[in-house]
């Protein structure tokens, strides 16, 4: 919990990792797109503050020490989440698999959700593990990499023939909650890999999931805006843009949090600080200081206590069915975090 | 003998087809050499490795035929640096061939709609930048009804006039003196009664390009030591 002029604020960081991306894990022959990899997301750690960068040992692989500090006891979260990213193509254990992530279940009972994943190209063998998975740990959610390589295979779409059983189980299984990250590189290149229109396809043919979209489908925000108001179980997942855009670039930051707040709303926003790539403290304080920075802003929704509250973990925890203290709860007329009714019908963009 | 100048003003004209902006400007030049018998080699890097091989391909492709145009030009060498596509796009690039040629069986088509769907981004963007500066800051109010009966003999002789009918022109969109000042994706005018979510969309999709634009930049800098000029002071 975060506590700020007298407001308490109950936190789920809705995007976390415990990864090891250090060199003995790299995949032989693949270790230049290894290297890349986690050089790439160091240059990311970069736009933040200056006293959070880490050297690139640590960041290659830290301990569930740092975790439990940098998340729990720093980063006052009540609850995290783990979002597994596999591209076992480049790292031999997984940049940090499920079972690596689960190495932290029994350090934070109750506090710690794993959440899992699917690849429709592994077929039958994708099944049986989601199952058997889901039997394991109870899955609430599940983090799907669209980018990600297998075999020959540079990519799949939510729309693929394959994926759709995978659905049909989540519904079955009431794993709700799909996160949905897009990447560079997907087949065929010739195509826009970041387009985020088979979510849209997916959320209208499964009306009882929730879509999280990962970094609100940065770069194509307006694309993910424009699908958003108009898909009730369509939410945003905030990680990246408070990371790389509120130091960096406050001016972008602020016309994002606002076309954000206007084209999707407070109610279906979740904050996720996407740890280790930047810690969550300092992005959870400036959120709860942040404001526009000037009347020039005037036009767009207002960044209010109540919405704070919604963005910073009750949003996610109505989500993930995670109970809140009373003395964190919104009052009656604050309206309802969550709520799908925030989808407003606009034409489509020409 | 050709001028450098003369080289860097053609590469200004390709533009980052995902962001909107010249290559030059985003840093993405990261060498120009021309010989004295005017061969020119040009390399290009991009901010991460794992850039978008389409769009990476299309950066390298447009800089090798502008820069083949200037006249008097020798040899033209594009080279792409730092990326997990390059041997695949470089060897394609150089030989003149297409993006089928750099990937075979991993594309299905060319590289065309592609570049259409994001030209047409872009002037959404431009013309949110127009229409902004015809509402002004409200000193001199002009009604949404008097913005889409504006035609293009209305408008000032401005920088992103210029763009915005450039673009129109590209696309294949009407830009006589007759025409709309503002056009919907087909070509016709913008009907009054959704130039409000028009504006709202076209503002979106700009500061989109922009913010894109951005983080390029600061993952460059990264990269590169590649100074910023549009990086902004954190507060």
């Amino acid at each position: 919990m975060y506590e700020k002029n007298g407001e308490k604020y109950f936190v789920v960081d809705t995007h976390t990792h415990f990864w090891d991306a250090s060199p003995e894990n790299w995949v032989k022959g693949a270790e230049q797109y290894a290297k890349g990899w986690i050089e790439c997301f160091h240059a990311y750690q970069s736009l933040g503050p200056e006293a959070t960068h880490w050297p690139i040992e640590h960041f290659q692989k830290y301990s569930a020490d740092d975790y439990e500090k940098d998340v729990f006891v720093d980063g006052y979260a009540d609850v995290a989440i783990s979002q597994p990213t596999y591209l076992k193509e480049w790292f031999a254990n997984g940049f940090n698999d499920l079972e690596r992530n689960a190495q932290l279940l029994d350090r934070f009972p109750g506090r710690f959700i794993v959440n899992g994943r699917f690849d429709p190209r592994d077929g039958d063998q994708a099944m049986r593990q989601l199952e058997a998975d889901h039997e394991r740990f109870g899955l609430k959610g599940v983090k799907l990499y669209t980018a990600e390589w297998n075999g020959a295979s540079r990519g799949w779409a939510l729309t693929d023939q394959a994926a759709q059983p995978f659905f049909r189980k989540c519904e079955e299984l009431g794993i709700k909650n799909i996160h949905v990250h897009k990447g560079p590189t997907i087949w065929p290149l010739d195509k826009d890999a970041f387009d985020v229109k088979d979510v849209d396809i997916a959320a209208t043919s499964y009306p009882d999931l929730n879509f999280i979209v990962e970094h609100v489908g940065l770069p194509r925000i307006e694309d993910f805006c424009f699908m958003a108001t108009q898909e009730p179980n369509v939410y945003a997942g905030l990680s990246v843009v408070v990371g790389a855009l509120m130091h960096a670039r406050p001016r972008f930051f602020a016309n994002c949090m606002g076309e954000l707040l206007f084209w999707v709303g407070e109610d279906k926003m979740m904050f996720g600080s996407d740890y280790a790539i930047w810690e969550p403290k300092w992005q959870i304080e400036g959120l709860v200081d942040w404001d526009y920075p000037d009347d020039t802003f005037s036009d767009y929704p207002r960044w209010t206590t109540a919405a704070k509250k919604k963005v910073l973990g009750l949003n996610a925890a109505r989500l993930y069915g995670v109970d809140v203290p009373e003395e964190c709860r919104l009052r009656d007329d604050e309206g309802t975090p969550g709520a799908e009714d925030d989808a407003q019908l606009v034409e489509s963009p020409a | 003998m050709i001028s450098r100048a003369r080289v860097l003003d053609a590469l200004a004209t390709v533009h980052d087809p995902e962001l909107d902006e010249p290559i030059t400007m985003l840093g993405f030049v990261g060498s120009c050499d021309v010989s004295d018998g005017g061969d020119v080699s040009v390399r290009l890097r991009l901010p991460t490795p794992q850039c978008a091989p389409n769009f990476a391909f299309l950066m390298a492709s447009d800089a090798r035929e502008a820069v083949r145009r200037v006249s008097g030009v020798g040899e033209v060498g594009v080279v792409l640096e730092d990326h997990y596509t390059a041997a695949e796009i470089n060897a394609a690039v150089g030989a003149g061939g297409g993006f089928g040629a750099a990937f075979p069986g991993e594309s299905s088509g060319d590289l065309e709609v592609l570049r259409e769907l994001f030209q047409r981004k872009a002037l959404l963007a431009r013309q949110g930048r127009v229409a902004a500066m015809l509402l002004g800051d409200g000193s001199r109010p002009l009604s949404h009804e008097a913005l889409v009966a504006l035609t293009v003999a209305d408008l000032p002789e401005h920088r992103e006039v210029e763009r915005s009918l450039e673009l129109r022109r590209e696309l294949g969109l009407p830009c006589r003196p007759g025409s709309p000042a503002l056009v919907a994706g087909d070509g016709g005018p913008i009907p009054v009664g959704e130039l409000a979510m028009w504006l709202r969309r076209a503002r979106l999709v700009g500061l989109s390009l922009e913010s894109n634009g951005g983080l390029c930049r600061s993952l460059l800098r990264v990269r590169h030591g590649v100074h910023d000029p549009t990086e902004e002071v954190a507060t």
